[in-house]
């Protein structure tokens, strides 16, 4: 391609090529004032532009397509309320790790700063929430820009970052530059951890009687699981994945241990609350995985690699700290390993027979309800029979994620997408779309709360008319479930505006319907598979499962926020009984 | 207060101390606040922070003093290294660096006390930018040391208005600290 032209072209048109040589094949947004000169030739591009009904759509969309493919995602808006529309789902991105460029349109440069018609200062809005932001106001500095939003959203440790273009920078008349190659003096990701790291953690793992591997959603980024399974069958170690992580490491695998954190299996809990070295890869620690975290893995050495270095010893200091690439230091690890276990390869077989014991004696499970109705984890759980491990899941936030991360199979990375740090409520049906975009042959199932579904479900009507069949399983409750679940147990049963319902209005079924879908209901556990087939087979629309669920169910186990990992409570006021010697 | 989380286990011994890092920056818009706002939503409480040119216009200096325990520095640093403006963090050792900052203070004098706040100043090595009827106005550049102590020498007199610098600081010697070095 050629990189750089000198005839003269808008600014608008030269931010399209810059796209183009970006490599972008898809992007969602919706046109504005500001924004306009862009669509101009927008209009003309090879670039698939997908209308969407609202920015957030646009955003989220984005992150779906870049979490189901590991490409960049690209939404575009206009100034104003339309970039302010983007500061969620850029939050969502950033604290995810997912690389999106966000391109927006702003007022005339000589109007900025004057409180104009739809001004709205979204890179200084968006600075805490993003990689990077730019602000352009000149034609000839767009593509440099696109190219350096593309290099920074997608290297290093992956995020969002936002362009903001002057409106008269698009209509002005410039020369396309595009940069070759891209240095930026501020911004050089270490890839490969220094070789005397790499065998300190070796010698570490080496004299390791109980290791865990502890794996976050950096294993995906980096597309290392295929170094991650050697790793781990190298050190026979336990595995748990964290809800980011989930599909790093097959669920089946015999290693694995499930999710750790305030609903993980008690397996993966006690594993890494009694180990004696966390081999952590890719995870941050975070408060939904640690507990309290002074009381986190208390007897735990910790080797921790990351590509971000400001995540070494953020919140729990490490004995090793490996900054880089996390394919590229697992590749480096195996070899060290190697050779440390010639010297000594230590016997694990007693903490691995304790390990194993906790997952065969506290397994995932849910009851039926007494009374007939359908219990929403049984829904979900044949969801992913039925859909099988080729297909994508994408979650939004509440009770219905928690079990679609526990009673899914998963066996490959990027078939599980969610908003896991900045858990956004009504991420499902748009990052089911962007996913839907980006895997167009794949079975995509927004697995959705009632009250999540509500959020976003106007993009449906995008999906209906863009031939994005997704298939949307609502998980009907009638409440806010896991706000709910808190009332019950925290707050007295007494359920403030939890209550949503949604059993009565609206009918999702014929929401579905006037927006283009296919709406299909349930409510009795014999019908479950009978309409989870009834909706696999619906490949020409998209599909929307209204299923009428057991309110009261609760996501166990649990670690009540704010409290130790110890205090891990398998279901209702039922704590696993310890035997006395491992307490 | 320090960055690190409020259950963070506390390491051994570790004492909060004042440091002064030398951050370079590329000179474009919105670059302090971004480091501001790094720092407030992050919870490192800043002593004082000075910005200038270079001797390259394309970049700019930050001197930012800051009060943190030795763990928290770390992540202080990681932090603003992240930011993509910044080109380059160096914790300036107060031994082998120049610091100053500079102060104004105006101070009440009668004709009893005026010669006695001259012969401060003087002994200071500071310099009197201003004078009226009945108050002084005192110029004084230095290490916070020195500006802490002529302060409360003068402090008997009346203090009647005063304003001071961020710290600006520079390393003693060759290196490292030029934009060349630093851009490696």
């Amino acid at each position: 391609m050629n990189m750089s032209d000198t005839t003269k072209m808008t600014g608008a048109s030269s931010l399209v090529k810059a796209l183009e040589a970006s490599g972008v094949d898809v992007m969602f947004g919706i046109p504005g004032g500001a924004i306009l000169p862009a669509y101009d030739p927008i209009f003309d591009s090879k670039i698939r532009h997908i209308l969407v009904r609202h920015e957030q759509g646009a955003g989220h969309a984005a992150t779906g397509y870049a979490q189901a493919t590991g490409r960049v995602g690209v939404c575009i808006a206009t100034s104003g309320p339309g970039a302010t529309n983007l500061v969620t789902p850029l939050a969502d991105a950033q604290m995810d790790s997912v690389p999106i460029v966000a391109i927006t349109g702003q007022v005339a440069s000589g109007a900025i700063g004057t409180d104009a018609f739809q001004e709205a200062d979204i890179r200084g809005i968006t600075m805490p929430v993003t990689k990077h932001s730019f602000l352009v106001t000149r034609a000839e500095d767009i593509a440099r820009s696109v190219a350096e939003a593309f290099h920074i959203a997608s290297t290093g440790r992956p995020g969002a970052v936002l362009v903001d273009i002057a409106k008269d920078a698009l209509q002005m008349q410039t020369e396309f530059n595009f940069p070759k190659s891209i240095e930026l003096g501020g911004y050089n990701p270490k890839l490969e951890a220094p070789a005397e790291a790499i065998r300190d953690a070796a010698a570490l793992i080496a004299q390791s009687k109980a290791p865990v591997l502890y794996i976050g959603g950096g294993a995906i980024k980096a597309g290392a699981h295929k170094e991650l399974l050697k790793l781990a069958e190298l050190t026979g170690a336990p595995v748990v994945t964290t809800l980011m992580a989930r599909g790093a490491f097959p669920d089946s695998h015999p290693q694995h241990l499930g999710m750790p954190g305030m609903h993980g299996t008690v397996a993966a809990v006690t594993a890494l609350q009694k180990a004696d070295l966390l081999i952590t890869l890719g995870a941050r620690f975070d408060d939904r995985v640690t507990g309290k975290l002074s009381t986190f893995a208390p007897g735990a050495k910790i080797i921790h690699a990351d590509i971000d270095p400001a995540e070494i010893g953020k919140n729990r200091r490490a004995d090793v700290g490996l900054v880089g690439d996390l394919k590229l230091t697992i590749e480096a690890l195996i070899p060290a390993l190697k050779s440390e276990f010639k010297k000594n390869q230590p016997d694990i077989s007693a903490w691995l027979s304790q390990a194993y014991g906790w997952r065969t004696r506290f397994p995932l499970g849910y009851d039926h309800p007494t009374d007939g109705s359908v219990s929403p984890q049984y829904v979900i759980e044949r969801i992913g029979k039925m859909s099988g491990p080729d297909a994508i899941y994408v979650a939004g936030v509440g009770q219905h994620q928690m079990w679609a991360s526990q009673f899914i199979s998963y066996e490959k990375p990027r078939t599980w997408l969610n908003s896991g740090g900045l858990g956004t409520m009504g991420y499902a049906v748009p990052a089911a779309m962007g996913a839907k975009v980006g895997a167009p042959d794949t079975t995509v199932w927004a697995i959705d709360g009632d009250g999540c579904f509500q959020m976003t479900n106007q993009e449906l009507v995008t999906c209906a008319l863009n031939n994005i069949p997704i298939k949307v399983a609502v998980i009907n409750n009638e409440s806010l479930g896991m706000v709910r679940q808190w009332q019950t147990l925290f707050y007295n049963e007494r359920y403030s505006n939890t209550e949503l319902h949604s059993k009565r209005i609206p009918d999702f079924a014929k929401l579905a319907d006037a927006m283009g879908c296919v709406g299909l209901t349930c409510d009795s556990t014999d019908d479950v598979d009978k309409t989870i087939a009834q909706a696999m087979e619906i490949n020409d629309r998209p599909v929307v499962v209204d299923f009428s669920v057991h309110r009261d169910a609760m996501v166990w186990p649990m670690v009540a926020a704010g409290t130790s990992n110890d205090d891990i409570v398998n279901a209702r006021s039922l704590a696993p009984i310890w035997d006395s010697q491992e307490l | 207060m320090t960055q690190s989380h409020p259950d963070a286990p506390s390491s051994s011994v570790s004492f909060s101390k004042t440091r002064t890092l030398s951050v370079l920056v590329e000179n474009s818009p919105g670059v302090l606040a971004r480091v501001s706002s790094l720092f407030s939503r992050r919870g490192y409480n800043i002593d004082s922070l000075a910005v200038g040119p270079t001797e390259n216009p394309d970049f700019s200096r930050m001197t930012i003093v800051i009060n943190v325990e030795d763990h928290a520095l770390e992540q202080v640093i990681a932090q603003l290294d992240k930011l993509i403006n910044v080109i380059s963090i160096t914790e300036l050792d107060p031994v082998i660096s120049v610091q100053r900052e500079l102060l104004l203070v105006k101070v009440s004098t009668d004709e009893k006390t005026r010669s006695q706040v001259l012969e401060t100043v003087q002994l200071f090595r500071a310099k009197v930018v201003d004078v009226a009827q009945d108050a002084v106005t005192i110029e004084a550049t230095g290490n916070t040391e020195k500006i802490s102590a002529l302060l409360r020498v003068l402090e008997p007199y009346g203090i009647l208005e005063l304003i001071q610098s961020g710290l600006v600081a520079m390393s003693r010697g060759l290196k490292p600290g030029s934009i060349s070095e630093d851009k490696k």
